[in-house]
């Protein structure tokens, strides 16, 4: 009971902590709260949908979607982001016009698919074979899902650690202007930024469609608000921190849903999102970490 | 029928919402005179309506008491998160507000008191158009005195510099907690209204989404003064009426609209005004 309650902690928080990972690493590098994180997290799900209708395979539509987020998140930063940085609008300004385009992608969703719940009908999705691993039961899916979430997490981690480009984007994080003078090219460090983080939200999207093979136009809003209790309890900025909190938000909600206290489960993510707050506002890991990823 | 009354009864129930939505929307912008980005306004907003609408459905209390009531409670809840919210400022302190109005909405779902995830239905509807824009006015007018205060004085010092503030003797948490618990008491203003006009309410219409609507309000008609609060609200609140022929793309041109404000005129439409008299002067 115990251990197959903290493997579902880990299937939920997997992909918690790959949404998460996406939006901290925005406001690490840009000091901006995106929230049109969770519309691309929808938008890659319906995109993946559709490429699967396509007759394309489950695995080819989960990189085909996953790529279309990366270059939504590239116009997403063009459009909403990119003019106010030029003239150093502040916090408010690029949290507002993240939310209008959100409103601009789930109106074109909504236009397109309607407001219908959608399935992927792709065979053997809904009949995949329980696996028994001694106390534990779970299906080929859930792992297929998990171990995908883990795998994009370990990518991410190798391209900030040894990569140029991993190192640009903590250059920036760390002081926008002095990497600008070493020559790191700021828009393109930027444009990449966003390329992986709304990659990785549209990749959360699929996965979540697929574990529970509904695609709805409401599914990024619960996840929206409980990536912000994953990325506070990891510290805003901190790739490793919303890896963990991602697990440890996962596990609240799971152990929550296990001791009956189910239609609470929101209200204590929250509350421990705001007692840290208000104890810890760096959080558990702070900002520092993405800079010494 | 005159023209004016034909197109009252017509329209009353906008005309009622806009006066509801420009309480709330000055609520905010209360805050965000103060430099303070917090986003509870839809949660004390909750808190009044269902204290008032319980009162008026259980108690059977007349209408002025139940708004009273309201917003007392939604000033103690705003005036006692001052004190946990003290050392959070920008993004951190409106995520903090964000979870602390997650966290009414789950509770409002899950007591009986409240009528759960159903609601509280057959509310009086007593709260009729000349209801509504007293209070509007009585809020503006308050808010038009204060600023002429010393304390209208310290708010700009504490939005500007606080440290500054607190060298000229300014006390930085006194501050924040009257401009946190005056929005409480505004938005709480305009939960009651909203409760008394709208006959049910559910948990749903105080949460995150009514937050972001609020803010849009405030950010349209530009955070720098109460008066482009309520051209925000009263005006992207008639749009779409105003555009009905744009029905099936209302959401779409709201989106637009918002981004458009705030790329190309930063500091809302209330500003073009001011930019246009010191045009004429010059």
């Amino acid at each position: 009971m115990l251990a197959q309650q903290v493997l579902n902690g880990l299937f939920l928080g997997a992909v918690y902590a790959l949404f998460a990972v996406g939006y901290t690493l925005v406001f690490g590098v840009l000091d901006i709260l995106n929230l049109a994180h969770a519309a691309i997290f929808t938008a890659a799900a319906f995109t993946a949908f559709s490429l699967a209708e396509g007759a394309m395979p489950l695995w080819a539509a989960f990189v085909v979607a996953t790529l279309v987020a990366g270059v939504l998140g590239i116009l997403l930063d063009r459009v909403a982001f990119a003019p106010l940085r030029r003239r150093n609008a502040g916090t408010l300004a690029p949290l507002i016009s993240s939310i209008g385009v959100a409103i601009i992608i789930g109106a074109v969703l909504r236009a397109v698919y309607g407001v219908d719940e959608r399935h992927f009908t792709t065979a053997g999705l809904d009949s995949a074979p329980a696996i028994h691993l001694g106390p534990v039961t779970f299906t080929s899916v859930e792992l297929a899902i998990f171990l995908s979430a883990i795998a994009l997490m370990v990518v991410l981690s190798w391209i900030l650690r040894a990569t140029t480009l991993g190192r640009r984007i903590r250059a920036v994080a760390e002081d926008r202007l002095a990497a600008a003078l070493l020559g790191v090219n700021l828009e393109r460090t930027i444009a990449a930024t966003f390329f992986i983080a709304s990659g990785l939200g549209g990749a959360a999207g699929i996965l979540t469609g697929l574990e529970y093979n509904s695609v709805t136009l409401d599914m990024g809003a619960p996840i929206e608000l409980k990536g912000l209790a994953v990325i506070i309890l990891g510290g805003m900025g901190s790739v490793t921190g919303a890896v963990i909190g991602g697990f440890i938000i996962g596990a609240v909600e799971t152990f929550a849903i296990a001791y009956g206290l189910s239609p609470w489960r929101d209200a204590l993510v929250f509350g421990v999102m705001f007692a840290l707050l208000i104890a810890r506002p760096s959080g558990l890991f702070g900002k520092r970490a993405l800079r010494q990823a | 029928m005159s023209p004016l009354v034909e197109f009252y009864a017509k329209h009353s129930q906008l005309i009622d919402q806009i006066g509801i939505n420009a309480v709330l929307a000055l609520s905010l912008s209360v805050s965000l005179q103060a430099g303070q980005l917090a986003l509870a306004q839809a949660a004390f907003m909750g808190i009044a309506a269902y204290v008032s609408a319980i009162l008026a459905m259980n108690a059977h209390w007349p209408l002025p008491a139940t708004i009273a009531a309201g917003i007392a409670a939604s000033t103690l809840v705003a005036a006692a998160l001052a004190f946990p919210l003290r050392r959070l400022r920008g993004i951190f302190l409106a995520i903090a507000t964000v979870g602390f109005g997650e966290i009414v909405r789950v509770f409002a779902n899950n007591l009986s008191i409240t009528g759960g995830a159903e609601g509280i239905s057959g509310i009086p509807n007593d709260a009729t158009t000349p209801v509504i824009y007293g209070s509007l006015a009585l809020v503006a007018v308050a808010l038009v005195v204060l600023s002429r205060t010393k304390f209208a004085l310290a708010v700009t010092l504490v939005r500007e510099d606080e440290h500054a503030a607190q060298g000229v003797g300014v006390d930085v948490g006194t501050i924040r907690l009257l401009s946190l618990a005056l929005g409480g008491a505004i938005a709480g203003l305009g939960g009651a209204l909203y409760a008394h006009a709208a006959f049910f309410i559910a948990p749903g219409d105080f949460g995150f989404a009514r937050m972001e609507e609020i803010l849009v309000w405030c950010v349209v008609g530009g955070v720098t003064s109460p008066l482009g609060a309520v051209l925000g609200a009263g005006l992207l609140s008639i749009l779409p009426e105003a555009i009905r022929f744009l029905a099936d793309y209302r959401e779409i041109t709201d989106g637009i609209i918002l981004l458009a404000v705030i790329l190309f005129f930063p500091d809302g439409i209330a500003s073009l005004w001011r930019r246009g008299a010191v045009r004429v002067k010059s």
